[in-house]
């Protein structure tokens, strides 16, 4: 079951949200985890968690650290996906 | 006579099956409401739990937490901090620096509903599923981590376990931080989150709940004939304890100074009290030997009394042991009648009803005492709250743990 990349997105922000207490509208796909959403290695994981959930992909440890940004998590959800 | 540094209680802060703050949850205890109910759950037919009713916090947290709070924190912190937080404020936010700053908050049992949750994650779904923050919800020690993390504490940041006298030795250790001169300022107290049906069955395995679910608010009535065992409650109580000399530099308000930390424990068995009460007498000796105080003097106790059959009477018998005849004079008061058993938070809450027992010159009521047994030794006040004396006066906290732990705290009018 794959889907689109802005239900990707929505369903990031949600979860984001739900994890930093940021708005939803704040989590856009040029926004750096760490620098922009201060999000530390334990929420990250939380939130890699959720998305496994989420989105039904494995996203394995070594690759959370290449998911700088919010498109790069996009990215590897939507691939993981296919 | 004082000690070195007297230790005064400046800040308090409280959510209960009673309130979500102190305002809410000292007029409830006055007026003799009683914070037990029925669950609105399955958990009797699905698990064979004898036991349908508990005294559950009166407001969830997450009316006044952040949604990422109440995700990252076991119940049992998040108690911890909204209490923290009013304690706190009502202090006036004290300013002190980190390295003068204590942070002692206690849980009987620790985050006991991560613990089982998780568990059940990991059967059902496999440890993948698992959360990252699990650890770090589950340890007993986090409610005092975040109390540390909120306030910015670092001379010292504890969680003593002692069951039941959890709460009360928190509050003892705070004193002792601030007269060693560890610290000026300690948030200090207890909490206890663990309404949920396996510790609930393991309570009643224990023989030591109340089953009269027929009636969940008249079930706890300490030091009534038909007691049949104790109401599991939930909360946390707070305090800020502060050297009497940097609560005069600020102008702080005072509520009383807690003056006397007696410690005792029973080696007597795992559960019981040693029915001779050495313990018990030892603390309270030690309390009012700390604070140079005596039997004379004290015209107020919360006791311990949980509504067992056992244990109600051990504590008064206790009391007339030490005090003799100025136990007449002593206006008993068993607040567990009305917010249940909060396990580690009760030695906290009831430190801070004999805070405010004293501030207040009013000792709040026991409630559901119809025929109060006959081999109770101690005046009981019943159904309406007392006024105690003008002047100088002193007032004890109990507080007993399963395991034999004995804890008295002395608190005087400031």
């Amino acid at each position: 079951m794959a889907n689109t990349d802005q239900e990707i997105l929505t369903g990031l922000a949600e979860i984001v949200a739900e994890e930093t207490g940021l708005d939803t509208a704040d989590v856009l796909l040029e926004k750096s985890f760490t620098d922009d959403l201060d999000i530390d290695s334990l929420s990250m994981m939380t939130i890699v968690t959720h998305a496994e959930d989420k989105f039904g992909v494995r996203i394995p440890d070594e690759e959370v650290k290449n998911l700088a940004t919010v498109g790069d998590a996009v990215s590897f959800i939507k691939s993981a996906q296919a | 006579m004082t000690s070195a540094r007297e230790v005064v209680v400046t800040g308090l802060g409280a959510t209960t099956p009673l309130g979500g703050d102190v305002a809410s949850t000292w007029e409830a205890a006055l007026a003799g409401v009683s914070g037990a109910h029925t669950l609105d759950n399955d958990w009797a037919e699905k698990y064979g739990l004898p036991v349908t009713f508990a005294a559950t916090i009166k407001v969830d947290p997450a009316e006044v937490l952040s949604r990422p709070e109440t995700k990252r924190m076991d119940p049992s912190a998040q108690y911890a901090v909204v209490a923290a937080r009013e304690a706190w404020a009502d202090a006036g936010t004290p300013e002190v620096p980190g390295e003068r700053l204590g942070a002692v908050v206690s849980s009987g049992i620790g985050g006991i509903q991560t613990i089982l949750d998780s568990w059940d994650t990991m059967r059902e779904r496999g440890a993948r599923r698992m959360l990252p923050m699990t650890v770090p919800m589950l340890m007993p020690n986090s409610p005092s981590a975040y109390v540390s993390l909120e306030f910015g504490a670092r001379a010292g940041t504890h969680a003593l376990v002692s069951a039941c006298a959890s709460g009360a030795e928190a509050v003892g250790y705070a004193v002792e931080m601030i007269r060693t001169g560890r610290a000026d300022v300690v948030v200090a107290g207890g909490t206890e989150a663990s309404i949920h049906p396996m510790p609930l069955g393991g309570f009643a395995a224990s023989r030591t709940l109340s089953l009269r679910n027929d009636e969940p608010e008249r079930a706890s009535r300490p030091y009534d004939v038909d007691r049949d065992g104790f109401v599991l409650g939930e909360g946390a109580a707070v305090l800020v304890l502060e050297s009497a000399e940097h609560a005069a530099a600020r102008g702080a308000r005072v509520y009383a100074k807690i003056s006397g930390v007696g410690l005792s424990s029973d080696a007597y068995h795992i559960t019981s009290p040693d029915p001779e009460g050495t313990g018990q007498v030892a603390a309270m000796r030690a309390a009012l030997e700390d604070a140079g105080v005596t039997p004379a003097d004290v015209v107020h106790v919360n006791a311990h009394a949980t509504s067992t059959k056992v244990g109600d009477l051990t504590e008064t018998a206790s009391i007339r042991k030490l005090f003799g005849s100025d136990a007449d004079h002593v206006q008993l008061s068993a607040t567990k009648s009305m917010t249940g058993h909060l396990l580690g938070g009760a030695g906290a809450i009831e430190s801070l009803f004999a805070v405010k027992a004293v501030a207040e010159r009013l000792a709040p009521p026991t409630i559901n005492v119809d025929n109060p047994d006959p081999e109770l030794q101690v005046p009981l006040v019943r159904d309406e709250p007392a006024k105690l004396p003008g002047g100088d006066i002193a007032a004890i906290n109990n507080s007993f743990g399963f395991g034999g732990h004995n804890v008295a705290l002395l608190i005087q009018n400031a």
